[in-house]
């Protein structure tokens, strides 16, 4: 199958602006899709509000585009009436992490078989461009103009701390691995988190000296190192991509699986 | 024939309507007064195959089932006022993507914390009018365990026939009260199942495009047809629109397709009102109170009767208004400030002779509360 065969040409042109990263992450997750070969009736991709959750309405899948920070919850829902569908929700920074946060880290530490994708621009770009919880201290924004004060999150450890069996950061820049990425978070029977720095030209960059998509790509690429790296020691700044986690963890529908076979036990006792 | 007979709580009185209409999947989050049905549904569900779940919060049980209804199954989530409120958003959301699902609230007294473990009924516009934008919306309520029991029942069958959240308003008192119910057997009661789409794979699907009569049938998530659901605006196909005809259109196909069929959906139930002069509406806990009382008042020969309604919305503006029309005055008893007696007051022809009869420190209406406004009336004094 092809990979356009995974969208809907019917919606678009897309609404994103150009330079925008979030079309690179679409066609990331559709390649990484395409890879893995799923069927597309077994996928259900739900998002919640903003510039990445548009991405469910152009792709072929079952998309529910659901409600600002509750994609998750909307996806447990799904995942748990139906375990054998493959869940993926891509989801902005501020959408994940700022009125999805306490979903964000429950769906972590139940270990549901969900793949989050956070697009991570650090701004919120549909409302036109004030601070989220990842724009981190320094940084201009509408809301911001005399710079933000606020420490950032890191996805990361967060995910981790929470219970996450698999937790990976790449960027736009790195788009091979970022569908390698996205096919072991797929495949990962459990919560899997993939932060992808995703680039806002029209928000972020403008307002932080970071003016154009290539600026901003170059930014990903200069700041950015594989885990564990010789270049991470000399520049302890870096930021580090790749998988932080992949472990093998109960999974919460395999569980309950078990709730039911132990409930309907007792009642034949 | 012997029947299955339980004394049970009006809270497990739901939970056996709603694993008799067939429930599914549950979400919830613990708050009183509606904590045991959560507790109940956690141990009956798995047993007969089905999910429950104690989410996070109170917005991401609303959130799940309307994730677990795409996929085809009947679902339910139950909380009480402070819960009610912040599932609000995602309850318009369910109205807007026409999700099935039943809601229960378990009411206590309000504004905020309140009063958790009293009766309250202060929640009924809030279930009319809680979410934001112009919507209709199916309220039901009940006053005896075996009603509640029907009532669950019938909410599943209206949530599926008009594809809708339904809201099941019971109260404190009715929530935890224990009297009998009688479990009919399979079948006795009808249920509606969901209507599917019989447009075969491959062939454009309309998920969003109504039948004739307001009906949607629907596919499942997860089976042949892929399509997009969203709190948006949308088109036939479910993508978003900012077009004004889809936008108007679409707007007034989910107030048409509950206000069309409010005769149909409303049920109520009345009492000895062919002479009365006086006439109680009332509904919930405080309905028991005044079914009591007015069987005693005409046993003394007093001209009184009762409607009580077991639909609050859409509201039965016409039966109310033909049924109250020879009546001298008209009491609303309720408890909470008058949130019925508003709406009753714009179904008669002259609102001057409604008056409300309410309670609002936390304790039920007494048959004595009822007497003195009579006696008022009636120009006996108290």
């Amino acid at each position: 199958m092809a990979f356009k065969d995974y969208i809907r040409e019917r919606f678009f042109p897309h609404i994103w602006c150009p330079g925008c990263g979030h079309g690179m992450v679409l066609k990331g997750m559709l390649k990484a899709v395409e890879k893995l070969g799923i069927d597309k009736n077994n996928i259900v991709m739900v998002s919640g509000i903003g510039c990445s959750a548009r991405i469910t309405g152009y792709v072929d899948f079952h998309t529910l585009h659901t409600i600002h920070g509750r994609a998750l919850a909307f996806a447990t829902g799904v995942k748990i009436s139906r375990p054998e569908l493959c869940l993926i929700v891509p989801m902005g920074d501020g959408d994940a992490l700022a009125i999805g946060g306490n979903h964000f880290i429950h769906a972590c530490r139940r270990n549901i078989d969900i793949t989050a994708v956070i697009m991570n621009n650090r701004i919120y770009g549909m409302t036109g461009g004030q601070y989220s919880p990842l724009s981190g201290i320094g940084k201009y924004a509408s809301t911001a103009p005399y710079s933000t004060i606020e420490n950032k999150f890191d996805i990361v450890k967060l995910a981790e701390t929470a219970g996450a069996s698999f937790v990976a950061r790449t960027t736009t820049y790195h788009i091979r691995e970022m569908i390698d990425i996205l096919c072991m978070a797929i495949s990962n029977k459990g919560f899997s988190v993939v932060e992808i720095f995703s680039q806002c030209p029209t928000y972020f960059g403008r307002k932080n000296e970071l003016k154009t998509p290539t600026d901003m790509l170059n930014y990903f690429k200069d700041n950015t190192t594989p885990i564990g790296s010789k270049v991470k020691e000399a520049n302890p700044e870096l930021i580090e991509r790749g998988v932080f986690i992949n472990s093998s963890m109960p999974e919460y529908c395999e569980e309950y699986d078990k709730i039911v076979a132990k409930a309907k036990k007792n009642t034949e006792v | 024939m012997k029947r299955n007979v339980k004394f049970v709580q009006g809270n497990e009185a739901c939970v056996e309507g709603a694993l008799y209409a067939g429930l599914d999947f549950f979400a919830g989050y613990p708050i009183t007064p509606s904590t045991e049905i959560a507790e109940h549904l956690s141990e009956r569900l798995p047993i007969k195959g089905g999910k429950f779940i104690q989410m996070e919060d109170e917005i991401a049980s609303m959130c799940a089932i309307i994730g677990a209804s795409l996929t085809g199954k009947k679902v339910m989530t139950a909380t009480s006022g402070p819960g009610f409120s912040l599932k609000q958003e995602a309850l318009g959301y369910a109205i807007m993507a026409e999700i099935p699902c039943v809601i229960v609230n378990v009411q206590r007294g309000g504004p905020s914390t309140g009063n958790p473990t009293h009766v309250s009924q202060g929640d009924v516009n809030q279930a009319r009018w809680g979410s934001h934008g112009d919507y209709a919306i199916v309220v039901m309520t009940a006053s005896t365990i075996q009603d509640v029991f029907e009532v669950t029942i019938r909410a599943f069958n209206i949530a599926e026939t008009y594809r809708t959240p339904v809201i099941l308003l019971f109260d404190e008192i009715i929530g935890h009260m224990r009297e009998k119910l009688i479990l009919p057997e399979p079948g006795e009661i009808p249920l509606v199942e969901r209507m599917r789409t019989s447009v075969k794979s491959g062939v454009d699907y309309h998920p969003y495009l109504p039948r004739e009569d307001g009906r949607l049938p629907m596919s499942d998530f997860g089976g042949k047809h892929r399509y997009n659901v969203t709190g948006l605006f949308h088109d036939m196909w479910g993508f978003p629109s900012t077009k004004p005809e889809i936008v108007h259109g679409l707007l007034r196909h989910l107030n048409d397709k509950i206000i069309n069929y409010a005769e149909s959906i409303c049920m109520y139930k009345e009492f000895e009102l062919e002479d009365a002069e006086i006439i109680f509406i009332s509904y919930g806990a405080s309905a028991r109170t005044v079914l009591h009382t007015v069987k005693n008042r005409r046993k003394a020969g007093e001209k009184v009767g009762f409607i009580e309604l077991q639909t609050l919305w859409p509201f039965p503006y016409n039966i109310i208004r033909r049924k109250c029309a020879n009546a001298r005055h008209v009491i609303v008893v309720e408890m909470n400030m008058g949130q019925l007696t508003r709406t009753v007051k714009n179904a008669v022809e002259d609102h001057r002779k409604v008056f409300l009869m309410n309670r609002i420190d936390g304790l039920l209406i007494t048959v004595s509360d009822i007497r003195n406004i009579l006696r008022m009336l009636q120009g006996k004094g108290v």
